[in-house]
């Protein structure tokens, strides 16, 4: 589900429920690897693998959770990198737009520096990597600085969620 | 064109020996599972894989560290974390290690990766992405990074994103499905 030209400000939030702040916080990793996860996870919370299987479908349709599965390695399959460009104010909208139309773009961000357009492209190997950056290049015929990840630090558990 | 960057053939980190079979299996779950009361045994169907092989593959590619994590996959701007920028540090070639495995613990650092610097016009070198519900979160968060990672004498640099064009999971194969 790509989000076209979202302004940062302008999605609305909803506050969750008790019953979706612990299915949004607690199975982050470690989801059962067992034949009924749901119902192992509905057990741990005192509720029915129907309505939790219910409840995540209706967080996924708002939004909130991208897809109940894997976070993959970068780089363990295929081949990825962060890439930035630095693009004149009157061209970027349409720079944008032309880099997210690459089924290889999966990121895709504005941020506030002189490198002003951040994105991440993934293909099956190195070689189908660099035709799309090569491509992107040569249709804006602007430089794109290719910064592929050499060491990842990260120890991910997920993200401990917070509500006010 | 004087910043085109050439060598774009660094050594990528070993990968994981995958077969055919753990091929097709990863292609199929980037889009998630499916959310019914047999995910794995439904997942296997259209693989010709029993409900066994689909979950004993997927352990292997966890321990294999193949999958980083495995688990329900959130939307932090859509629950409230509005603001998000990629902090960038120049840290000495010789302690990057032990610094980056600091920046790494924290649960609002999300991604903590060392990747090489541009010069003369990039001299960063590592990125975290930071999380945080407003700017001030954010800037906050950083502070507590830069005094719990011994960080004052280090450069950094905060890029906060203005708008999103697009996000979505990476997508390794055609597989003709988007999500």
């Amino acid at each position: 589900m790509s989000q076209t030209s979202a302004n940062m400000n302008d999605l609305k939030i909803n506050i969750p429920g008790e019953l979706d702040k612990h299915l949004l916080n607690d199975f982050q990793y470690g989801f059962p690897l067992e034949s009924r996860p749901f119902k192992k996870i509905a057990e741990r919370l005192g509720t029915t693998e129907d309505i939790v299987i219910d409840r995540l479908q209706e967080l996924q349709n708002q939004g909130a959770v991208s897809r109940v599965g894997a976070v993959f390695r970068a780089n363990s399959v295929g081949a990825s990198t962060l890439a930035a460009m630095s693009i004149p104010e009157n061209r970027l909208e349409d720079i944008a737009a032309m880099v997210s139309g690459y089924s290889e773009v999966n990121h895709n961000y504005q941020r506030e520096h002189h490198f002003n357009l951040w994105f991440v492209v993934t293909a099956s190997d190195e070689q189908a990597l660099n035709a799309v950056l090569d491509d992107i290049e040569h249709r804006s015929s602007l430089a794109v600085m290719y910064l592929p990840m050499q060491e990842d630090f990260h120890i991910d558990l997920g993200f401990d969620l917070k509500w006010t | 064109m004087d910043m085109k960057v050439r060598h774009r053939h660094p050594p990528l980190p070993k990968q994981a020996i995958l077969d055919d079979r753990d091929q097709a299996l990863i292609t199929l779950i980037q889009t998630g599972l499916p959310l019914s009361k047999t995910p794995y045994a439904d997942l296997g169907k259209s693989l010709g894989m029993n409900e066994d092989e689909v979950m004993s593959r997927l352990k292997c590619l966890i321990s294999d560290k193949v999958i980083k994590r495995f688990g329900v996959v959130v939307r932090h701007h859509e629950l409230g974390y509005r603001a998000n920028a990629m902090v960038v540090w120049d840290i000495p070639d010789d302690i990057i290690s032990e610094l980056g495995s600091c920046l790494g613990q924290f649960d609002f650092v999300t991604l903590c990766y060392r990747r090489p610097r541009r010069l003369p016009e990039w001299p960063y070198n590592l990125f975290t992405m930071i999380h945080g519900q407003d700017r001030d979160d954010v800037l906050d968060n950083v502070q507590l990074l830069v005094e719990s990672c011994g960080l004052t004498e280090i450069g950094h640099k905060v890029l906060f994103s203005t708008r999103r064009f697009k996000q979505r999971g990476a997508i390794y194969r055609k597989t003709g499905m988007t999500d």
